[in-house]
């Protein structure tokens, strides 16, 4: 046999290979593109780290959040530093069984932090889908009928005209007693902080979501669909959205980090949760007031959302990389 | 361009119109009651005096002219009286504040040099600072430089002002003991130490602006180099033997600059809004505190009025982003 022919039959039995291999699906398409984005899975694995250690460690870790020390427990418990803090000075007040410490009224630190967490997180994933749900639908509704494109799309430049974080604050003011009164105190402002960060942001998503819709619509599946007779509303469900599915889940994670990172801007500024409620950004509040004294209350909660700000942002690069057909496999 | 320029002035007012009917709904609508701090043993009929006396005794749409007029008809008329000296405004009634029954605008005069001096500092900062980082990062994609400055725009993205805010605190003001932690707006420059003291104070809360800028910014530059780069008249300048420097900051920079001054005018009403918390976190007497006072205390009309100039800024600034676009751009034509 020569050479070549050799060589024909590899090639040969190389593209035979190829064909009776099983059909790679496109979420391990996704999948593989997103693993190789290296900055998307440290993001990822850091944001299921603080998620986990948010939702479970309350279980695990043996301090109450909500335990105030009274009488002479009070005395000893309150004001203690973290453990690390023996390393350059060993004089200082700790104990093994308070991690990183005591506030000034000898609540545990690290059950605060993952109290806050909890509600931090919630927050910022019930905004991101109320946002997502009212963004996909404007979008969505925009981009396939006509009729309606333009008034909506005005409503969307107007909403982005607005000055939203003074709004939000003069509306977290003016709503809290009334809602407060109606739902309870917390349960009232986590509805109230979620629907001012969800009404005002879903506008990028809208945008997006309503141009990627415009050039789905005028492909030739949408217009076979149209053919066989099928209603709008099965057309946008079932041909539409899965197509749109990547934009949004983009926004999804970006809307996290804006959301997460409102709450505690309010929280920071005194209109957010009350105090006997932390969130992360009310414990940097309450912290700042004695920070030469107690560095480390400061640091701790601004520490953990920027962290989980930062991996969520990596998070969505990758994901916008992997999702991209375009990209993908380059 | 001057036609397209005009109709968008038009068509910015209904806009604004709409904005400010917006903000002045979701006060009336609001359950918040102006008079809750007053103490319960004044008695009703008084309490009714002093709500009247506030002007809150008139049906919304009357108070909503009012302010209206108030805003758009007479501030501008004492602006004028302020400049020329005439008198145009004499007896007209104001937008009054409740908090202390001075007129608004005066209050909004006297704060605003202070947010304007931090912030536009800082956004100049800012600027300085970005554009040579984007071009550099596009120049040299993919170089440690590149990848060191995408990390660095990610944590300016990802840091909040209030966190970096009191980290600065914490190192410079704290630990090393540079710089005041409290801004000193009664601090007026009249020699070289009080200059030095102004420089001091202003340092750390520019710092903290501009860091969410340059991060924003410096993206912004490394793409829409990046885009000229590969374009056909850069090889063209190439072949036809102009110097590398002529080619990246002649050639592609002043393609790449167009969207970027876009996005430098779309940013500067947002930073106003950021400016909010850096200025609570640095006690700035500027706007931004003021609006946060006035929110606590239950002071509407300079509540509305401050949240109306933020809209202001923004539709300005967006109609001041098209017109330069079109007239950087040649390709873009609004007819």
């Amino acid at each position: 046999m020569t050479d070549a022919a050799k060589d024909q039959s590899l090639q040969h039995s190389s593209v035979q290979d190829e064909l009776s291999k099983p059909p790679r699906s496109q979420w391990r398409d996704i999948w593989d593109q997103f693993k190789s984005h290296r900055g998307a899975l440290f993001g990822g694995c850091l944001f299921l780290g603080i998620v986990l250690g948010v939702v479970v460690g309350p279980f695990v870790y043996w301090n109450d959040a909500k335990f105030v020390p009274t009488g002479r427990d009070f005395i000893t418990l309150r004001d203690m530093r973290p453990i690390y803090h023996v390393l350059w000075d060993p004089s200082a007040k700790m104990d093994w069984a308070y991690p990183l410490g005591t506030d000034n009224l000898g609540r545990d630190t690290l059950a605060r932090l993952m109290f806050g967490g909890r509600v931090s997180l919630a927050v910022g994933m019930a905004a991101m889908i109320l946002a997502l749900i009212l963004g996909s639908f404007i979008g969505v509704i925009a981009g396939y009928f006509k009729k309606l494109d333009g008034l909506l799309m005005r409503l969307t430049d107007l909403f982005l005209a607005l000055p939203l974080l003074p709004m939000i604050l003069v509306a977290a003011v003016l709503f809290r007693e009334s809602l407060s009164q109606s739902i309870g105190p917390e349960g009232g402002i986590f509805v109230l902080i979620v629907c001012l960060i969800g009404i005002t942001s879903w506008m990028p998503t809208a945008r997006i979501v309503r141009g990627d819709v415009l050039a789905i619509k005028e492909r030739e599946f949408v217009l076979a669909a149209r053919s066989i007779g099928t209603k709008p509303s099965n057309i946008i469900s079932r041909h539409i959205l899965p197509n749109v599915l990547s934009p949004i889940m983009v926004s999804a994670t970006l809307g996290i980090a804006t959301a997460i990172i409102t709450e505690s801007a309010l929280s920071f500024l005194g209109f957010g949760f009350p105090p006997d409620f932390p969130t992360w950004g009310r414990l940097l509040n309450d912290a700042v007031d004695r920070m030469t004294l107690f560095p480390e209350r400061v640091l701790w909660p601004g520490i953990l959302i920027s962290l989980t700000v930062l991996s969520v942002n990596y998070l969505g690069d990758g994901l916008r990389d992997a999702l991209d057909p375009r990209i993908r496999g380059r | 361009m001057l036609t397209f320029t005009i109709r968008r002035l038009i068509i910015a007012v209904p806009t604004l119109l709409f904005i400010s009917l917006v903000i002045f709904l979701l006060l009336e609508l609001a359950p918040g009651d102006p008079m809750a701090q007053v103490p319960l043993t004044v008695p009703p009929e008084v309490k009714e005096k002093m709500r009247l006396a506030l002007g809150l005794g008139e049906p919304v749409h009357i108070r909503f002219w009012k302010w209206i007029v108030q805003f758009f008809w007479i501030e501008p008329q004492v602006l004028i009286d302020h400049i020329f000296g005439t008198s145009f405004s004499a007896g007209d009634l104001r937008v009054i504040s409740w908090q202390t029954r001075s007129p608004v605008m005066d209050i909004v005069v006297q704060r605003l040099p202070q947010t304007l001096m931090v912030v536009g500092t800082a956004y100049i900062v800012a600027i300085l600072i970005a554009l040579p980082i984007g071009i550099y990062s596009a120049y040299r994609q993919y170089s440690w430089f590149d990848q060191l400055g995408t990390f660095v725009s990610m944590v300016g993205f990802s840091v909040p002002p209030f966190f970096s805010g009191v980290l600065v605190i914490v190192i410079f003001s704290v630990q090393l003991g540079w710089f005041p932690s409290i801004y000193d707006t009664t601090l007026e420059v009249t020699s070289w130490e009080t200059f030095v003291k102004q420089l001091q104070q202003m340092v750390m809360p520019v710092m903290v602006l501009a860091l969410q800028i340059t991060a924003q910014l410096s993206r912004f530059m490394r793409a829409s180099m990046l885009d000229n780069l590969n374009q056909d008249y850069v090889r063209t300048a190439r072949a036809k033997g102009l110097g590398e420097y002529v080619v990246v900051m002649v050639h592609v920079l002043r393609n790449s600059m167009i969207p970027v001054v876009t996005v430098i005018a779309l940013g500067v009403p947002s930073i106003f809004g950021g400016a909010i918390i850096t200025e609570q976190v640095f006690k700035v007497n500027g706007i931004g505190q003021l609006l946060i006072g006035a929110i606590q205390a239950n002071d509407l009309p300079m509540v509305q009025t401050l949240t109306f100039i933020f809209a202001v800024l923004i539709v300005l600034f967006n109609l001041i982003a098209d017109v330069l676009y079109g007239i950087l751009d040649p390709r873009i034509r609004y007819d």
